[in-house]
């Protein structure tokens, strides 16, 4: 492996890695603070890119795909937590896997119904287009830098606001311990809805960037879902610092482990990783519950 | 206006009854059983086979032979159990005649056993599983698409032909990827500097791209059918390699299923098919005409299978009277049938699978900016499978 392959391959597992935080950023939080499980969440990933393809066909303008989709997108998951996941939190997880899983199947044929069986087409614009020579030899797709910029963007500001701000202070004690927090008069009711649909919009933000790479058609939220899940298990639940480390060594394991090992292994090289990780950290990376 | 309703409603009631009265006494329908993949991310591949397959029963107005048809559809999820116990309940309570419209082979190769033991005929529109063709051949199996090797056999002749002498091979870890690298192994001469087997429903290929890069090859044939298709040739377009490495696939890797998501991406690539967008015979032309006036976008080359059995399966019984009750008579007039296909050349090889014609066409723009399939050239003409040797058909 020369140097300019090896740097390519570094740069596509840290941006693989940032994507896979934005999706499980909003999964950890809503996961550990509410201790709902929402398997939903790809199906918000998959609404992201639907309503950003779909404006972007109705408009010619990216840009405004991208502004009209995130706000539309939480507005949607802040419409399934008020209309129906509320009504969850308290009860079993087994009740919560169902009736989110009963939203993802609902979801998938309401975007059929709407949108027809043939997948859209989400073309870059002219400047993203292309790739440009970063360093002599090494050669990167314009978009994907982009993609790698937005996510780290994002995990600073996720993290400025969790650890710097009174909110921040708010949704970390929640996620440490639900009932004092509310007991000091943090209005759990409030913080968990904007929460959940602040998780939605970054789903919503993933499913986007992702369009453009890769097919925006039904059902492609569940395998990043799956990817998601893997993250925030290893990261450490509700822990959004677990989850930006975990997300990076997931994407580089994953990106590595394809070109390095035997094609059986090397796509389930990840879950190897999470296996042997909960073999010695059963509660993950940065485990938030005492 | 309010008066005359009823009397409208009576008067389509009383010629519906009389319709569906003639229809009975004439003979009971054709029951055929439509079982595909209608649920998941492979629901479009049977939803187009559907399509194709009911726009050439509006053709023939909604008979085979002359007599009525009845079509029940089935979902197999794409899994070969549920497959298996749709397909059952379809012979042993539907009693059809005929099973139809699996796109899997895997899935096709479930249920085909059970329904050919219960005396149905299957007669595929998609999957062309090399068991069947080879030694498990069997009289009330038919393939009227195509074996599953021969586009891929026809775009190594391609490559060949073309002097292409590093090729670099990429598909699913699954059944059908490693047989189409398979069928483009068998026919081509140059050198294979790369043979990459990912995993199935992988999303990104940027790690694969750049080992691809490094490698530095003549050209890529890759086979990626559905949704891994068209991330693997928006990432590929991304990374800037289309115009110094072309892309070279089967026509399943490139059609109307993917082609209006891969958009410019797609446009330069190439493909070995067995029919194409443009095709300029007058059967085909009515067809794309037809496909579009119904379902508002243009057919892949699978819909044109679907409704070229349909085609076959009217010719053959209209030579026997409809008599499908007769199977001695049915396979005969199936094997030796002559109908108007859509590919032009087409007849049914001694192992009941297709001896076709595959043309190169290259991904371009059409007159409103879509892109399809454009026939170039010819590859390969009558061209039969590797598998009809092993078998010895009763």
């Amino acid at each position: 492996m020369t140097f300019a392959l090896f740097a390519e391959q570094l740069l596509n597992g840290i941006q693989f890695g940032v994507t896979l935080f934005l999706m499980a950023s909003g999964l950890t939080l809503v996961f550990g603070i509410m201790n709902f499980i929402n398997l939903a969440h790809g199906s918000l990933y998959m609404a992201g890119a639907f309503l950003a393809a779909a404006v972007q066909a109705a408009t010619g303008s990216f840009l405004l795909g991208v502004l009209v989709a995130i706000p539309a997108t939480a507005a949607l998951g802040a419409a399934l937590e008020f209309g129906l996941f509320r009504r969850f939190y308290a009860r079993n997880h087994l009740d919560q896997v169902l009736v989110t899983f009963g939203v993802v199947l609902m979801a998938n044929e309401a975007t059929r119904l709407i949108f027809g069986p043939v997948p859209l087409r989400m073309p870059l614009p002219e400047a993203l287009a292309g790739s440009i020579e970063i360093v002599p030899g090494l050669v990167y797709p314009t978009f994907r830098l982009v993609v790698l910029a937005v996510g780290l963007a994002v995990a600073g500001l996720l993290w400025l606001v969790v650890m710097k701000t009174r909110l921040g202070m708010w949704v970390r004690a929640g996620s440490s311990n639900r009932a004092i927090a509310s007991a000091m008069g943090v209005d759990v009711g409030l913080v968990f809805a904007g929460l959940f649909a602040f998780g939605a919009g970054l789903a919503g933000l993933a499913g986007l960037m992702a369009g453009p790479i890769l097919a925006v058609q039904v059902g492609m939220g569940e395998p990043i879902l799956i990817l998601a899940l893997v993250v925030t298990v290893i990261g450490g639940i509700g822990s959004i610092r677990g989850a930006f480390a975990a997300a990076l060594l997931v994407g580089l394991v994953d990106t590595f482990g394809r070109v390095m090992l035997p094609p059986a292994l090397g796509s389930m090289a990840i879950f190897l990783l999470m296996a042997l990780i909960l073999a010695f950290k059963p509660k993950g990376l940065f485990p938030v519950h005492g | 206006m309010r008066n005359r309703r009823p009397i409208v409603f009576a008067a389509a009631l009383t010629a519906g009854a009389l319709l569906a009265g003639s229809a009975a006494l004439a003979a009971d329908p054709i029951r055929i059983g439509f079982l595909s993949t209608f649920s998941g991310p492979g629901g479009q591949l049977g939803q187009e086979l559907l399509d194709g397959f009911e726009l050439g029963l509006a053709a023939t107005g909604g008979t085979l032979g002359g007599r009525a048809v009845e079509v029940i559809k089935g979902d197999d999820q794409a899994k070969p159990d549920v497959g298996r116990q749709v397909a059952d309940k379809m012979v042993e309570r539907d009693k059809v005649q005929i099973l139809t419209g699996v796109n899997f082979s895997n899935v096709l190769l479930a249920v085909a056993k059970p329904a050919l033991d219960a005396g149905a005929f299957v007669v595929s529109v998609n999957a062309g599983p090399s068991q069947y063709a080879g030694a498990q051949c069997n009289p009330h199996f038919f393939a009227a698409s195509f074996q599953n090797d021969t586009s891929s056999e026809a775009m190594g002749l391609e490559a060949t032909k073309r002097g292409i002498k590093k090729m670099y091979l990429m598909a699913p870890n699954y059944p059908a990827g490693k047989d189409f690298l398979a069928g483009f192994k068998r026919t081509y001469k140059g050198a294979v500097v790369g043979e990459v087997y990912t995993a199935f429903g992988q999303l990104d290929y940027a790690a694969e791209i750049a080992q691809l890069r490094a490698t530095a090859p003549d050209g890529v044939f890759f086979f990626y059918p559905g949704g891994m298709g068209i991330n693997f040739v928006k990432q590929y377009d991304q990374a800037g390699l289309k115009k110094t490495i072309p892309l070279f696939g089967p026509s399943f890797s490139l059609d109307q299923t993917v082609l209006p998501a891969m958009g410019e991406a797609a446009v330069g690539a190439f493909a070995a098919t067995h029919w194409a967008e443009d095709a300029d015979d007058a059967p085909s032309k009515k067809f794309r005409a037809d496909f579009e006036a119904k379902y508002g976008r243009l057919p892949s080359p699978n819909a044109a299978q679907a409704y070229d059995t349909v085609m076959a399966l009217d010719a053959a019984l209209k030579s026997i009277g409809g008599k499908i009750e007769d199977a001695a008579a049915f396979q005969k007039a199936l094997e030796t049938v002559k109908f108007d296909s859509l590919r032009g050349h087409f007849r049914f090889n001694r192992n009941h699978y297709p001896i076709q014609d595959f043309w190169l066409a290259e991904i371009a723009a059409d007159a409103k900016g879509r892109p399809i399939l454009s026939k170039r050239s010819l590859i390969a003409a009558d061209h039969a499978d590797a598998y009809v040797d092993k078998c010895a058909m009763k």
